[in-house]
């Protein structure tokens, strides 16, 4: 092998480079964030549906909902966890409650790396901090 | 296990039935759970508005369009090319081509006319939506799911009455000095950039037994200057109205059926 020497040490410079992302955060996992709750979502103690739910599901919920409102005009959605009837509306139902947008939706969606386009159009309440 | 061909047919068979009768009992046992909606404007077949032009004036227009466009968070854009409409005004000659007599009163012909969507009966905007963003609900509102709209404008170009407007930007991003305070309404969204819009009737309002923002306000000056109402039901509002006064349509010759009706 001719520069064998050159060719082996580059080798090793350029694993080290690449590798060095994974020693350097060894160990430092970063926590998935709390969703905060508002007062008045703290008051209201149930969501729409069961809160596992609701964390995993409610992307699909919110889909239907704009499906079902906008095209079959049915605007209201009946609870199967408390059978209370509630405004399908992300803007007026949802952020009535979580008026923390930053730090209800925006904390997890950020460190799950997901960017929906909901507020491009729909107006997030205003926070006041 | 084997199945042999008759067997296989008689469980397919039973099991059909088996679903059959399943699905009947059970719409049986649970009628629909739909009727508990409220909706005190009652539940129409076609929705349609007649526009009395004598209890009309511009400034009552005036009215009428800021209230809409305030509620639906249609900013100004300022730039004529650009602008965003769902009601306007416009001239008669402008509005009601192909009726333009000579010697008309001077009333018609300075009078601005109250335009908006047609919600037609057979809407030319509906049949070339490639993506069925624009569609005709059961109640005869036509309406959009921006969620669908991809911005081709093929509406745009088959609506023949110039009801529905594009988004050349940011609606949000409009002259803050034309629009302080946008969005006006933290309650209704606003659009985003390349898509297209228009009246819908308040079908939101409508959802919640209110009548459209237009007809509220100009409600608030005269009474019966905007008439809404179900047209297929006789003993409406504006079907009293279309008994006793005799009203034009705009451009009723291309046969799309349009659902709004004026008095002149």
């Amino acid at each position: 092998m001719y520069d064998g020497g050159k060719i082996i040490t580059g080798l090793v410079i350029g694993l080290a480079l690449l590798l060095f992302p994974f020693f350097y955060t060894a160990g430092k996992a970063a926590r998935a964030p709390e969703a905060e709750l508002t007062p008045k979502a703290k008051e209201a103690e149930k969501c729409v549906e069961a809160t596992p739910f609701m964390k995993t599901e409610h992307m699909k919920l919110l889909d239907e909902w704009r499906d079902e409102a906008v095209r079959d005009a049915d605007r209201y959605y009946k609870s199967e966890l408390t059978g209370k009837v509630h405004y399908k509306s992300l803007q007026v139902t949802c952020m009535d409650c979580h008026s923390n947008k930053s730090k209800f939706c925006d904390r997890c969606h950020t460190y799950a790396n997901v960017d929906p386009f909901c507020w491009d159009c729909h107006i997030a309440p205003k926070e006041s901090e | 296990m084997g199945v042999n061909r008759r067997d296989f047919l008689k469980i397919a068979g039973l099991s059909t039935l088996a679903g059959l009768g399943g699905k009947t009992a059970f719409e049986l046992l649970a009628p629909g759970e739909l009727e508990a909606r409220e909706a005190p404007l009652g539940d129409a077949q076609k929705w349609g508005m007649v526009v009395d032009m004598h209890k009309m004036d511009e400034a009552l227009m005036d009215k009428c369009i800021q209230a809409c466009h305030r509620f639906h968070n249609v900013p100004n854009i300022g730039n004529p090319k650009e602008e965003v409409k769902w009601l306007w005004k416009e001239t008669y000659h402008h509005s009601f081509p192909g009726r333009e007599n000579e010697y008309l009163t001077e009333e018609i012909e300075e009078m601005p006319f109250l335009l908006f969507c047609n919600q037609c009966t057979n809407p030319p905007c509906v049949r070339v939506c490639p993506t069925k963003a624009t569609f005709k609900r059961e109640d005869g509102i036509v309406i959009m799911d921006m969620h669908r709209c991809i911005g081709c404008r093929f509406c745009m170009a088959a609506c023949p009455y110039g009801s529905r407007s594009f988004n050349w930007g940011d609606p949000r991003k409009a002259p803050e000095a034309l629009n302080p305070g946008f969005p006006w309404n933290p309650d209704y969204p606003t659009r985003s950039m390349g898509v297209v819009e228009k009246c819908n009737f308040c079908a939101e309002r409508l959802a919640q037994g209110r009548y459209p923002a237009c007809v509220e306000a100009a409600a608030e000056e005269v009474e019966g200057a905007l008439v809404f109402g179900d047209l297929a039901d006789p003993e409406s509002e504006p079907r009293a109205v279309l008994r006793e006064q005799y009203t034009i349509r705009r451009k009723p010759g291309l046969g799309t059926g349009p659902n709004v009706f004026y008095v002149i």
